[in-house]
């Protein structure tokens, strides 16, 4: 086997020094009557070229971004990767190493975690966050606990146009929790601060907002923002990172806590994960945030150093009083945002973002003069948007765009049964005016 | 040797204003006018702040960054409880495939069959290895894994009418148990071990209640014993109608040797980051798949990955299910690699894994046993602790002590201090991957820093001395929170 460092010869070896006859007899704990005593219903081992054969034939059946030109969006998203990301994200000391708990054998990588700890405070304008989340679902959750124990209140306030799997997340982690989730109506697109006061009482913890939400709409988050401070809650945001090249950043706007998905930042779609979640807040939260933080200090010497610090909110120190459970986390794809955003560098993401802006309202702009065809919402928005067909079936966007070698977009009847005649449209830098007027033919040829 | 030159400057120190990691296209659309598309409050006052560099130094920074680390590839790694196998080269090598990572999550799944394949096979094959009914994919790491499982258990019994909301927890536990309970707002009730380091059964008979939602055990245990009482131990639960859950942290030392199901347990977590070789990333991505026995299937997370009429699907229709704990179905590219890895090792091969790993771990801690004190006899299973307490009470070194003394011999240290009733512990998982070779130099290392403790002690308190910097000020570092850079304003 040639996973296995030891070869059969020096088990004998091995068992004699130990002082036992046979492997079986380390076993011996296990009472016989639990033992397999017989191999797994598992299949025969394979060779490497079989085993090559097999994992190319099922990539091979799917047809992906790789093959087909993607508009799809709504939380994962076909950006472009710069090759020095892989190159170096896929170097074997980051890959394989753990957790730096050993700080003197792990400078590399606390370094580059307190990097990409800066540049998410600097993207987003907060004042502190953590080493990663596991996505944006599951932090949008975490958020909401945070908020709950900062304020000592048990309502939150999501919007309907929040991504509605993280507000199902959100759902399944308050289901054990003495907590109540109000949906705000969003029936524009966005919400509406003077809906959205009338919700808003003494036990409001926290707003949940996305920003840009889930159909690509910009909302007013600065009044969004006014309305639960002046109730002594907080603000939580869901950001698409790639925005705040150009859309101001949640600092600015007064959120508390933004939260958001990394995976635009240089990580593949990769069929939904491994994506990077994020959390950032304002220093006062310092101490609630879960997860790993890195520091800044110096080693005896009086160079400077980097470690694992604040680690008594942590689960292996203050376990079932931590701030969170969270152990693991999204490391590997943490260095990936950190690579991606240092060769972005300040001009390289706003012209991103300003690049995904232009491509989507050229996109949008193309689309809405065709016979049959309009947004669904009037607020502005930035790289996403919903096209309504008024006359022909969702369904049929979809399949004539897919027999072209594209995808349109998602429907959203699954989620929004009201918007069942509805089609959100991602368009990123990497889509090609070609590739626009591709999809604008599609809608051409059905509207006529 | 002088250390010339030893910081390696931020990023934002290296910034050289107009620089670019990037070559972006023009805009070939028309183009349109930000500020009249978008309120001026919305949009960004100032651009924001990132580093401009050119690719070439983006390239130098994270390649000598790197250099600043140990790893699987480069060191021996033998941190207990994290089972730091080598990754096969193959499973990278599967899992960037672009027709697996160019994969959409809402793709229509006529276009996504063979990522859904390999779920569902894997599914299959994690099913069969815990000898349970039924597994989810969803949980990002052993944790979240945790956490989901628990969630399972709570909503089977309000199913069922009760609201049971205590957990019983054996102090040998993994932080995560506890934690991950509170977090889906359970009490926990510690159960002490016995001096054997097993579970106390009269301490579980006299904690447990009719109020008992479960136990969460992890066997073969953080010492690295099996719990033989495991089965006595499902029964005394099951008595109670309480659930046992088996933190699968340590299957590495069981596969094909044992199945959970098998024992009584309803409900596990894999860490597929460590039993099945994906690699740990410097935190993560891990993936923590769960496995249910049947009763507890209809409250795992929705969407289950389903084969019906020929055909891999989504099944949504899971009135009872939890609902999601992770956006989309889990970490897919994660799911590539231990797929990879079980197929590559077959039926055989991933029982040669525990023979080989539990060989390992007892060749060493015979090896051991002369210099070091072994709280618990062997034989062990895939890990043992060892306590330093003899070298702190005679000569004042710590097990931190040590641990920063092997990274000067190139080795990663243990993982130390924990589980928490060992004093100065040291808990050693050398992996079934490591060659007799290296669990040789490892035992020579340790035995000259043992001699060395007696002889010259202060070697061990100067450590690490070959690293960029010598030992790091933790205390200063959460006194004075300095958590980013701070341009000057």
């Amino acid at each position: 086997m040639a996973y296995s460092g030891i070869s059969q010869k020096q088990v004998r070896h091995m068992l004699d020094t130990i002082g036992v006859a046979r492997i079986d007899d380390l076993f011996a704990d296990i009472p016989a009557e639990l033992r397999l005593g017989k191999l797994l219903n598992l299949p025969e081992p394979m060779d490497d070229l079989s085993l090559q054969n097999h994992l190319r034939s099922l990539a091979n059946r799917n047809h992906g971004t790789d093959k087909l030109i993607s508009f799809l969006g709504a939380g994962s998203y076909d950006h472009f990767i710069p090759p020095v990301v892989d190159a170096l994200a896929s170097r074997s000391e980051f890959v394989t190493a753990y957790t730096p708990y050993q700080a003197e054998a792990s400078q590399g990588v606390l370094q580059a975690f307190y990097e990409f700890q800066t540049m998410i405070c600097e993207i987003t304008g907060m004042d502190v966050t953590n080493a990663s989340m596991y996505e944006a679902g599951s932090a949008t959750a975490e958020a909401v606990l945070m908020a709950r124990d900062i304020t000592g209140r048990s309502k939150v306030l999501i919007g309907q146009n929040v991504h509605p799997e993280y507000v199902q997340i959100v759902r399944t982690y308050l289901a054990s929790q003495p907590m109540t989730i109000e949906i705000i109506p969003t029936p524009t697109g966005t919400i509406e601060p003077s809906v959205l006061a009338s919700l808003i009482d003494d036990q409001t913890a926290a707003v949940v907002i996305q920003q840009p939400d889930f159909f690509g709409c910009l909302n007013p988050v600065d009044k969004i923002a006014d309305a639960i401070h002046a109730a002594k809650g907080l603000l939580i945001s869901v950001v698409d990172p790639i925005s705040l090249g150009l859309i101001a950043g949640p600092g600015q706007l007064g959120v508390d806590i933004v939260v958001g998905e990394g995976q635009p930042l240089g990580l593949y779609q990769n069929f939904g994960g491994p994506y990077l979640g994020f959390m950032a807040a304002k220093s006062a939260y310092l101490r609630r945030l879960p997860g790993r933080l890195i520091g800044m200090t110096t080693d005896h010497e009086g160079r400077r150093a980097f470690c694992l610090t604040l680690q008594t909110r942590e689960q292996h120190i203050r376990r079932e009083r931590a701030t969170s459970n969270i152990c693991s986390n999204e490391g590997l794809m943490a260095i990936r945002a950190a690579i991606y955003l240092a060769a972005m560098g300040k001009n390289g993401f706003f012209q991103v973002a300003n690049l995904c802006f232009q491509k989507a309202h050229y996109a949008a702009s193309q689309i809405v003069g065709i016979e049959g065809f309009e947004l669904a919402f009037k607020a502005p928005f930035f790289k996403e948007f919903v096209v309504r067909s008024k006359k022909f079936p969702v369904d049929k966007v979809i399949h004539e765009a897919r027999q072209a070698g594209l995808l349109a977009g998602v429907p959203l009847e699954c989620w929004y049964p009201e918007l069942g005649d509805c089609l959100l449209v991602a368009v990123t830098e990497k889509r090609t005016r070609d590739e626009i007027d591709a999809l604008v033919d599609v809608f051409r040829k059905i509207g006529g | 040797m002088e250390k010339i030159d030893h910081d390696i400057k931020l990023l934002f120190e290296q910034s050289v204003e107009g620089q670019s990691g990037v070559n972006l296209p023009q805009c070939d659309v028309p183009e349109a006018s930000v500020s009249e598309a978008i309120p001026s409050a919305l949009l960004a006052a100032t651009p924001v702040r990132l580093p401009e560099m050119c690719e070439r130094e983006v390239t130098r920074h994270f390649t000598r960054l790197s250099e600043r680390m140990m790893s699987v590839d480069a060191n021996f790694y033998p941190l207990g409880s994290c089972t730091m196998k080598y990754n096969p080269k193959i499973n990278e090598w599967a899992a960037d495939l672009p027709g697996f990572t160019a994969g959409h999550p809402y793709q229509d799944v006529q276009d996504i069959q063979g990522s859904m394949e390999l779920m569902y096979r894997l599914r299959q094959l994690l099913e069969e290895i815990a000898g349970l009914s039924e597994v989810s994919l969803h949980p990002a790491a052993g944790a979240h894994g945790e956490l989901t499982a628990m969630m399972v258990v709570r909503a089977y019994f309000r199913d069922r009418g009760e609201n049971r909301d205590e957990v019983l927890i054996p102090d040998t536990a993994h932080g995560t148990n506890p934690a991950s309970c509170a977090l889906c707002g359970e009490r926990v009730t510690i159960v002490k071990s016995t001096p054997e380091g097993l579970v106390d059964l009269d301490d579980l008979a006299a904690k447990i209640t009719d109020n008992t939602a479960a136990m969460m055990i992890t066997n073969p245990n953080t010492l690295g014993l099996f719990d033989k009482s495991i089965k006595k131990i499902a029964d005394i639960l099951h008595q109670r109608g309480a659930q046992l859950y088996l933190d699968g942290a340590n299957m590495n030392a069981i596969m094909g040797q044992v199945r959970p199901g098998d024992c009584g347990v309803d409900v596990m977590h894999y860490n597929l980051h460590k039993t099945f070789s994906t690699p740990h990333g410097c935190g993560g991505p891990g993936a923590g798949p769960i496995a249910v026995a049947e009763h507890l299937a209809p409250f795992l997370p929705a969407p289950q990955v389903d084969f019906v009429d020929g055909k891999y699907v989504w099944d949504f229709n899971r009135p009872k299910s939890i609902g999601k704990v992770r956006t989309f179905y889990g970490q897919f590219g994660v799911m590539v690699r231990a797929y990879t890895y079980i197929r590559a090792l077959g039926h055989s091969g991933i029982k040669n894994v525990s023979d080989k790993a539990v060989l390992a771990a007892n060749y060493l801690g015979k090896k051991l046993e002369p210099f070091y004190t072994l709280p618990y006899p062997l034989p062990c299973m895939h890990e043992f602790v060892i306590s330093a307490e003899k070298q702190k009470d005679d000569h004042g070194i710590r097990a931190l002590d040590i641990a920063k003394q092997l990274i000067d011999y190139g080795i990663h240290p243990p993982t130390i201090y924990f589980p928490l009733i060992v004093s100065e512990c040291m808990m050693i998982e050398p992996t079934e991957t490591e060659t007799l070779e290296t669990l040789d130099r490892f035992a020579a290392i340790m035995q000259r820093i043992a001699e060395q403790a007696r002889t010259n002690p202060e070697l061990a308190h100067q450590a690490p001395v070959t690293t960029p910097v010598s030992r790091v000020d933790e205390v200063k570092a959460a006194r004075e929170p300095n958590l980013r850079w701070r341009y000057k304003e």
